[in-house]
């Protein structure tokens, strides 16, 4: 060992960027980091469309301007923005009351069957049904599929004390091998020669649009209620907040007299409800039918919505926008630059490290000092 | 020679300048107090001699020698050890992993356990090796600290705030304990706010208020009068303790019996108390002994209480949730501010809502002005230094926020009020203030529990006094009628009619006295 390392380091001390401590949270940094981040992730960009011997101007241009170009493409992007978020939703809910559910996937899935059920039972019967009519019953049946999905999770945890991450996650699988059994078994159209894939749904069995002819659909303006009723359920009403507060501080939640088990169902069935509704709309939205392929990975995503929004309910809505734009400006940059679409993966996850890293000068600030660090190190 | 000189040393925060040119000498052997109240900078100085913070300007001396202690390694290579008012243990190793982390890397783990029992029966510090650290309560994890610095044969001992968690006779102990080591040439750094343990023990005393040095005085020569007002600037109000006017019985505890959770609790036996409307009933006893189990199965934390054994103005509440209980008129301070009394992240308006409902409509509507009205008015009227019910609760001093919780349950008109550890690392002022409040509240006709670990709080506030010792709860015995001398021998466990003298920790202690209490009986 080398004798007395310590005086050596300080006897060395050069200036140096170092981290200090804020005496409170920096209330600018808790908003800023996000679009610091962002930030950080289009420089990442310019880099890689670089690399990848693109115009790096053009190329983002494509990423991030494209997809707000004209009524249509914003219109696209509300209609990727809605099962975010919902998802996300009921996500932040979660992960605010220290429940950490991550398969809304799952549960959105699970929404998706039950009303894609639903709507193949009216185009089946060939029962009659006008399309606002149809929207309630779709978010029921999304609500109940979703919340069913989600109570295995709570019955487990609650009962069984097992583990909400690893529930959660696993019956993202069963309920992807319940829809391919359907779409590949009992709800397979039998004109549709052999695709995995349900008849297309009567037209009343449908969403509303808001525009004729784009397939924006009313379910985002509930999803716009949605996030304005999370809001008020968490900054205005008594349970919410003691969800926050179990999750914040379990022992003062105990001291108080909340109940864990109602924080856990609650913030369960909601975030499953919501998922399911955001499956619900999805298919007897834009798809009108059943396919293995009814999610975009929106449950994931979500996740990351969720944080980048932190774990506010509007702030949920800002992220669903910015990850929808990674995704329409993805298949775009693929379509018009010959950009690999799996790079809106890769901007996502390094949207969600530069954002973990930059959350850290919301309890820390950067410094220039000639001192080297002297405490840190042993402490 | 001096062991270590500092001269003009100054430590700026980003909020506040907690040293101001501060100048401190220790001799070889001396013991010497550093005196403040909580904020004067007494932490921040003995960090920086430790090596754990980083002065802005001034020297350090060491033996002659300046020094610059560059981390806690450093420091202690040098030879000084430091026991931390608030603990650095990590909760899942046992005592002796913990001790041993911070030692030589030549000696093996059973080598230290041993050297740890050695210690602890030298010194009478109980401490169980083995057993891991989040199982320990506040007080042995201070035991715990001590022992870790004693084992390095330090040459100057730093030492804050060592006596809270310990009985009379066991402050006694450690007095002689370190007279020995200043005896041996051991230099003592005693911080401490007790002024009686100061006058008592040390040499020489440095005064620290606002981060500059106020009083360099003999200790021996002064009063207790005096060393306060170089501490706060004034001396502290007296306290106006008239006779107390008991009425009907508030809360009764009978048969109280209740299994330890886990391997390292306290298993409750046969606990038996009771509190009338206008009095105040202490509870003392070294930490440990079944204060926190007690307190949970009051406050209805836990709820495994038997059926009758805890009884709210004739209404059986065992089983009954703490929110029931709450609506029923008992309310309750834990020892824990930060993280079980206040949420440390949310505001102070928001944290009113853990026990204050006014605001929250039936339909659970939160009116969050009138949320803000009440923490105004809290701040007000019991004097919290914060910046604005919006100012987080982790953001006020010990002493503020418990100001703000205690205020929080008296404000709410409580029947019964239950407090755990009222003053518990708060300063001087501040601690006036809250023991005057309850005196208030007694007067006002409200039945009052106080656990404490502190006698002097006790017996100042206090019309009947209990001891708790492993698990089993002491007769009670008027305030007027009981000494120092006699409740710290109750401490362990040694009141009339124990039958056998059960071990001052351990629930094995008590089980025993239990059985042999029976074979009594049954001859």
């Amino acid at each position: 060992m080398a004798p007395q390392a310590p005086w050596t380091l300080v006897r060395k001390g050069c200036s140096m960027l170092r981290l200090e401590a804020r005496p409170a949270p920096s209330r600018l940094f808790a908003w800023a980091s996000p679009l610091l981040s962002l930030v950080v992730t289009i420089v990442v960009a310019t880099i890689l469309f670089s690399a990848l011997g693109k115009d790096p101007v053009k190329s983002l241009s494509v990423f991030l301007i494209e997809p707000f170009n004209g009524l249509r493409s914003l219109t696209e992007l509300g209609l990727k923005a809605t099962p975010l978020i919902l998802c996300s939703l009921g996500l932040a809910l979660c992960f605010r009351s220290n429940v950490w559910n991550i398969g809304a996937e799952g549960q959105y899935l699970a929404g998706a069957m039950l009303a894609g059920g639903l709507a193949l039972w009216f185009t089946e019967q060939q029962v009659g049904i006008n399309r606002w009519a149809f929207v309630p019953l779709a978010v029921i049946a999304g609500a109940l599929g979703g919340a069913f999905w989600a109570a295995i999770v709570a019955l487990l945890r609650d009962r069984f004390n097992a583990n909400e991450i690893l529930v959660s996650l696993m019956l993202v699988y069963v309920a992807n091998l319940l829809l391919s059994w359907l779409v590949f078994g009992p709800w397979k159209d039998p004109k549709g020669f052999n695709f995995p894939q349900s008849v297309s749904f009567a037209d009343g069995a449908a969403m509303p649009r808001i525009f004729t002819g784009m397939r924006l659909h009313w379910g985002f303006v509930l999803a716009l209620l949605a996030a304005v009723g999370m809001w008020l359920f968490m900054s205005r009403i008594y349970l919410g907040w003691q969800m926050q507060v179990g999750g914040l501080a379990p022992a003062a939640a105990r001291y108080a007299g909340f109940s864990t088990r109602r924080a856990l169902w609650t913030a369960l069935l909601t975030s499953g409800g919501l998922a399911g509704v955001a499956g619900a709309f999805e298919v007897t939205g834009p798809m009108g039918q059943l396919t293995p392929y009814v999610s975009n990975n929106y449950g994931f995503t979500a996740i990351i919505v969720a944080f980048v929004g932190r774990l506010h309910p509007l702030g949920c809505v800002f992220g669903s926008v910015l990850l929808s734009t990674f995704l329409i400006g993805g298949e775009l940059a693929q379509s018009r630059v010959g950009l690999p679409s799996a790079l809106s993966g890769v901007f996502q996850g390094v949207l969600l490290f530069s954002l973990l890293a930059c959350d850290t000068l919301i309890h820390y600030r950067l410094r220039w000092s000639a001192a080297p660090r002297a405490a840190g190190a042993a402490a | 020679m001096l062991r270590l000189e500092l001269t003009g040393i100054s430590k700026q925060y980003p909020a506040v300048r907690a040293n101001d040119q501060v100048n401190l000498q220790v001799a070889p052997g001396q013991i010497h107090a550093v005196l403040g109240e909580n904020g004067a900078g007494k932490s921040t100085l003995m960090k920086i001699i430790y090596g754990a913070v980083r002065p802005d300007e001034g020297t350090l001396r060491w033996n002659g020698q300046p020094v610059q202690i560059a981390n806690p390694q450093q420091a202690r290579a040098l030879g000084i050890a430091m026991v931390f008012q608030h603990f650095s243990l990590f909760d899942t190793l046992s005592a002796a992993e913990n001790v041993w982390l911070g030692l030589d890397k030549h000696m093996r783990l059973p080598e230290v356990t041993e050297r740890i029992r050695a210690v602890s029966r030298d010194y009478g510090l109980d401490v169980d090796p083995l057993r891991p650290v989040h199982t320990l309560s506040v007080g042995e994890r201070q035991r715990v600290e001590i022992v870790r610095a004693l084992l390095t044969k330090p040459q100057l001992l730093i030492l804050d705030e060592p006596t809270s968690v310990l009985t009379p006779q066991a402050v006694d102990k450690l007095f002689v304990t370190l007279r020995q080591l200043s005896a041996e040439g051991c230099s003592i750094l005693y911080i401490s706010h007790k002024l009686d343990e100061i006058r008592a023990l040390c040499h020489h005393c440095t005064v620290l208020r606002g981060g500059k040095v106020t009083g360099e005085v003999d200790p021996t020569l002064e009063t207790n009068a005096s060393l306060s007002t170089l501490m706060i600037g004034s001396a502290p109000p007296e306290l106006a303790h008239r006779p107390a006017n008991p009425g009907a019985v508030a809360l009764a505890v009978r048969g109280l019996n209740l299994p330890k959770l886990n391997p390292f609790g306290t298993t409750l036996a046969d606990i038996a108390l009771e509190v009338r409307a206008g009095e105040i009933v202490g509870i003392a006893g070294v930490s440990g002994n079944g204060q926190q189990e007690l307190m949970a199965a009051l406050s209805g934390e836990d709820p495994r209480a038997p059926a009758a054994s805890i009884v709210l103005f004739g209404l059986d509440i065992a089983a009954m949730s703490p929110r029931h209980r709450r609506h029923l008129g008992l309310h309750f301070v834990p020892e824990e501010r930060l993280g079980r009394g206040a949420v440390p992240a949310m505001s102070l308006a928001d944290n009113t809502m853990l026990t204050r409902t006014e605001a929250v409509a039936r339909s659970g509507w939160i009116d969050t002005t009138a949320v803000r009205q009440l923490a105004e008015r809290l701040i007000a009227a019991y004097n919290v230094k914060a910046g604005g019910p919006g100012a987080p609760a982790k953001s006020l001093s010990g002493g503020n926020l418990q100001k703000f919780i205690v205020g929080r349950e008296i404000d709410a008109g409580p029947k019964l009020l239950i407090v755990s550890q009222p003053t518990w690392g708060v300063d001087v002022g501040a601690a006036a203030q809250i023991r005057g409040a309850l005196l208030k509240l007694r007067d006002e006709g409200c039945a009052v529990l106080v656990v404490s670990e502190e006698l002097d709080e006790l017996f100042e506030i206090s019309d009947r006094l209990q001891v708790i010792a492993a698990g089993r709860l002491s007769p009670s015995v008027p305030v007027a009628q009981a000494t120092v001398a006699m409740i710290g021998e109750w401490m362990s466990g040694l009141w009339p009619g124990r039958t056998a003298p059960a071990a001052a920790d351990g629930a094995a202690g008590a089980v025993d006295a239990g059985a042999q209490g029976v074979q009594h009986a049954a001859a």
